[in-house]
């Protein structure tokens, strides 16, 4: 059975960098609850097309939660209402119908809109580029029993190495703190034997360039891993605490 | 080793150092504190106030425990200026409806600005009179000469308003423990899925034990010591 709601959306405009934004109201009827966020955001820009408007910009693209482009900060949640997902895969089931629903871009120093609710998140590369990799090729995926890995290690690791950078933990964090994500990535190549060799260059750098692009000072507030749609756990930025406190007492 | 406290970690770690110090001082103050509650006239209160009159403790450790609230607070200050620039200027207009993030953790700043508001009221009752103009009353035990100290907090927690301040104060202080606590832990890297949990639940007993002990000592003096 098809259930249809009307919504009312309140959309922030942004022309370009510069522009100084404002919020747009849209309506728009008859929207499928089985659609996703981004469908209804689709049926959108349609009407607007159709409208001759131009459509609002916001990133996207694999649609099925893996790529971390989509976003959107959903009536005061990073990918809205839904736990665990991002916006590709929240659903209009979550919303009722006549419901007024904001969209806003990320907010935070580090992530500047580019235009509407599209974000600039090439900080996060910056941060990659500065050591969240191996120097060497560490070939295919080795034989099952060649390297002997713990099995908790390799559960954290794979459980850090879900972050798809997506930023939410920044857009939420009251200090727009990068730590769950640099955690992350951190944790993710620490726990495994190939990524070890560089662990304390690769915990200095990444910090130092975190620090170098303006983002706040973690204060274990907890809210990043709350609303991060892979669920990646605060106990990695301990772990990065850690990494990085340790490198430096060796220097 | 240079730029350690250049850092952001690094910056986290003075903070959850001198928090951690500041810890050990309360525990300290509080065992003292609950000596005012032997039914003795104050003495044996008196006597082991009186150490905090020895030269190593008055020269040496003092500055020291300044020296931990001062560092506490400006790096507070700093963290905050910056992490308020890392927000930046615009607000999002739907708020924020992010659920399971305790209170205490968004507001430790506010909370510290409480804390130290009643310090401040704290040093003039007690601190000044002890240790600067030694304005406080004398009393000799066995031929030992030394400050009323009981009195003077007798006397002190005789009025209902500076008791009720001081059981705001204690509580403020609470409150701030109860996100301080394993905060420390976890800057320090001390922490992981399992110590999480066994550290937020011990700062948060050690929270309570810390607060809900200095408001019923005061209130308790107030109440039964007149």
């Amino acid at each position: 059975m098809e259930n249809n709601i009307s919504l009312t959306l309140k959309v922030w405009r942004q022309n370009g960098p510069k522009d100084k934004g404002r919020f747009e109201t849209y309506k728009l009827d008859k929207v499928s609850t089985d659609s996703s966020f981004l469908e209804m955001m689709d049926i959108l820009n349609e009407q607007l097309v159709n409208e001759g408007k131009e459509p609002v910009a916001f990133d996207h693209d694999c649609r099925e939660g893996i790529c971390g482009m989509c976003s959107l900060y959903i009536n005061g949640r990073p990918h809205g209402p839904d736990d665990d997902v991002t916006t590709c895969q929240l659903h209009m089931r979550k919303f009722k119908d006549g419901e007024t629903i904001t969209i806003e871009p990320w907010r935070s120093a580090g992530f500047p809109v580019i235009k509407d609710l599209i974000v600039n998140r090439n900080a996060f590369d910056t941060i990659i580029a500065a050591g969240g990799y191996t120097s060497v090729s560490t070939g295919g995926v080795p034989d099952a029993n060649a390297i002997p890995i713990p099995k908790v290690d390799a559960d954290e690791a794979m459980d850090a190495a879900s972050c798809i950078g997506c930023g939410a933990c920044v857009a939420t964090c009251k200090n727009g703190s990068a730590m769950l994500f640099v955690s992350a990535k951190v944790s993710h190549l620490a726990l495994l034997p190939q990524g070890k060799v560089e662990a304390a260059r690769r915990a200095k750098n990444m910090v130092a360039k975190m620090d170098e692009l303006g983002f706040g000072n973690c204060t274990n507030t907890g809210a990043c891993e709350v609303e991060c749609p892979k669920g990646v756990s605060i106990s990695n930025i301990a772990r990065l605490n850690r990494e990085f406190l340790k490198a430096k007492l060796a220097d | 080793m240079s730029t350690i406290f250049g850092s952001s970690i690094g910056r986290k770690l003075l903070m959850s150092l001198s928090g951690l110090f500041l810890v050990t001082f309360l525990i300290v103050h509080l065992s003292i504190n609950l000596l005012l509650l032997v039914p003795d006239g104050g003495e044996t209160f008196n006597i082991a106030a009186n150490f905090m009159a020895l030269p190593l403790i008055k020269y040496g450790l003092q500055p020291v425990l300044f020296g931990g609230f001062i560092i506490h607070i400006i790096y507070a200050s700093i963290l905050t200026l910056q992490n308020n620039k890392a927000r930046g200027n615009a607000k999002y207009a739907s708020g924020n409806n992010t659920k399971d993030v305790m209170w205490a953790s968004k507001n430790m700043y506010v909370l510290g600005i409480t804390v130290t508001a009643f310090l401040v009221v704290h040093i003039v009752d007690f601190f000044v009179p002890l240790q600067i103009t030694h304005g406080a009353a004398s009393v000799t035990y066995d031929g030992v000469e030394m400050h009323n100290t009981y009195a003077l907090v007798n006397a002190a927690l005789s009025e209902a308003w500076r008791v009720a301040l001081y059981v705001v104060g204690s509580l403020g202080l609470t409150i701030h423990l109860t996100h301080g606590f394993w905060s420390a832990f976890q800057t320090l890297g001390f922490s992981n899925n399992i110590w999480r949990k066994r550290w937020t639940v011990i700062g948060i007993a050690f929270a309570w034990i810390i607060g809900l002990g200095f408001a019923a000592i005061a209130i308790l003096q107030f109440a039964f010591y007149q």
